[in-house]
């Protein structure tokens, strides 16, 4: 847990406890990731290297009915052969209550440079993909998502 | 006005077109509502999540249950074939009780009278995972539920649920489904709430689930209290919505946002 | 519920690259929901996705709470010989399941 959630629980219970008025069912914010914690979590995967935006192909659909489950694809183009292929394709988002969300780690034996899955964005938001070649350089591609949510508030 | 269409209509034993239901040619599918992506996790049995309820199922067809020691595939053979329509079918007249059940009834009449074994908690893992196998294999075929006499005065029942005001919100199922199809609540396209798809699996949850959740959910959308599970409320609303569904084809198990 | 769905290609061309479909049940629980009494779901979710084909890891994906429920994975790899394809997801609280198929490849 962040400390900045940290204080928000605390002013909120201080704030309930001086009875200001405050509702009692209030739900505590998640921890949320910004562009900066998603800056972080990229250096802490791939170190001081440079990213250079191409190279790598983030396929998610523009808008989405639901956030929960978003059809996620990745690819970079590579012959990957033993001397030059994608070692890796790393994905974060910016708005997640963390920014790390899958890593795929490929070598030669994979053929092609190519991954897909479904992943949870919990708002509206910009996710990125970074590319890391058996060369040592570093790619990046990303892609704006609209999430909308479904209208009515369920409960059970 | 529509109050004193549904008395006339429970007077006549054929069904008859309502005013304000949809035509037949309008009749669309929540499918035709998805987009895209949402459209392929369906289509793909190898990426649709609602087939690992139905993997789960068969195996499940298989166990031998209850005192009786006995299998579903015991009395029913192999489901590929004698449980083709059975879903499509659903609600059915159930002789013994008096009243329609719906598909998960059905399933738990056989284990208490038939394996003599507890029934199965609503929405648990393995009544969700036998439905979800019994309705695959409707897929494919037209919704045809039984009304006649003996099943007439609990489809009026449904049909009077559906276009009732409910909640707190003070809204009746036909004002968004009927009338405002298309058209769009907060970001999302309403459907016409037809149960072509069911039990399918709903983004929202992350899990499969029954039609009568999503109903639940509905009521809890408008602030009404929720029908319990089972509740004959419930069941008349889901014959009545298959009737209404009539001649659509069966997707189960679907996937909905 | 472990149940999983694999969608291999029962055979191939040696040296095709080949598309591998993989579906297992988890509901991935984040870590960040609330139980209706305010305490907090602790985190419950597959870690590790790793596939070997006659034993030698060909592809590997580190999966964290932003997996969807249900994890589907879709790779490549290489049709190098026939043999047997393994599947194996580990996660939290000792979650471990293993899957295999296998391929023919002339």
């Amino acid at each position: 847990m962040s400390r900045k959630t940290s204080r928000r629980e605390f002013l909120l219970t201080a704030g309930a406890a001086a009875g200001f008025g405050l509702a009692s069912v209030i739900a505590v914010e998640p921890a949320r990731a910004t562009p900066v914690a998603m800056e972080e979590a990229i250096r802490k995967v791939i170190g001081s290297a440079r990213v250079t935006p191409g190279r790598v192909k983030l396929d998610v659909p523009p808008l989405v009915e639901n956030g929960n489950t978003v059809p996620l694809a990745v690819s970079a183009e590579s012959p990957m052969t033993e001397a030059d292929h994608v070692k890796a394709i790393h994905v974060f988002t910016e708005k997640n209550p963390q920014p790390d969300v899958v890593s795929f780690r490929f070598g030669p034996r994979a053929g092609r440079a190519r991954a897909a899955t479904r992943v949870r964005l919990a708002d509206t938001q910009t996710v990125v993909a970074i590319a890391e070649l058996s060369d040592g350089s570093f790619w990046s591609a990303s892609a704006d998502v609209v999430v909308t949510l479904p209208a009515c508030v369920e409960g059970v | 006005m529509r109050r004193l269409w549904v008395l006339v209509g429970a007077a006549s034993i054929a069904a008859s077109a309502f005013a304000g239901e949809i035509p037949r040619s309008e009749r669309r599918s929540g499918y035709d509502f998805m987009g895209r992506e949402t459209r392929a996790m369906q289509d793909d049995d190898t990426a649709n999540p609602g087939m690992l309820w139905v993997l789960e199922g068969e195996s499940l067809w298989s166990r031998k249950s209850g005192a009786a020691a006995r299998a579903c595939a015991d009395c029913h053979g192999d489901a590929r074939t004698t449980m083709k329509g059975v879903a499509a079918r659903h609600p059915s007249f159930d002789a013994a009780l008096g009243r329609p059940v719906n598909l998960e009834q059905r399933i738990n009449r056989c284990r208490t009278e038939r394996q003599n074994a507890p029934p199965l908690a609503s929405e648990s893992r393995d009544l969700l995972a036998l439905s979800a196998y019994v309705a695959r294999q409707s897929r494919g075929m037209p919704i045809e539920v039984a009304i006649d006499q003996r099943t007439q005065p609990f489809l009026d029942a449904g049909r009077a649920t559906f276009h009732r005001r409910q909640g707190q919100l003070n809204l009746a199922c036909s004002q968004c489904h009927d009338d405002h199809w298309g058209r769009r609540l907060a970001g999302n396209v309403i459907p016409q709430a037809h149960p072509t798809g069911y039990p399918l699996y709903r983004l929202e949850w992350q899990s499969l689930g029954s039609l009568q959740r999503r109903l639940r959910n509905c009521l809890v959308g408008i602030r009404a209290e929720p029908y319990d599970y089972g509740a004959p409320e419930l069941v008349d609303l889901e014959l009545y919505l298959m009737w209404r569904a009539r001649g659509m084809t069966i997707e189960a198990p679907a996937v909905r946002p | 519920m472990a149940s999983a769905l694999i969608n291999v290609p029962a055979r191939a061309r040696r040296g095709e690259v080949i598309e591998i479909k993989t579906l297992i049940s988890h509901a991935m629980e984040t870590g960040y929901r609330r139980s209706q009494l305010g305490a907090r779901i602790p985190r419950d979710i597959i870690r590790l996705f790793v596939c070997t084909y006659n034993g030698t890891e060909v592809f590997r994906a580190e999966l964290h709470p932003a997996i969807a429920a249900n994890p589907f994975i879709v790779f490549s790899t290489v049709a190098t010989e026939s043999g047997t394809l393994a599947f194996h997801w580990t996660g939290d609280n000792g979650f471990s399941v293993t899957e295999s198929a296998r391929i023919t490849v002339e």
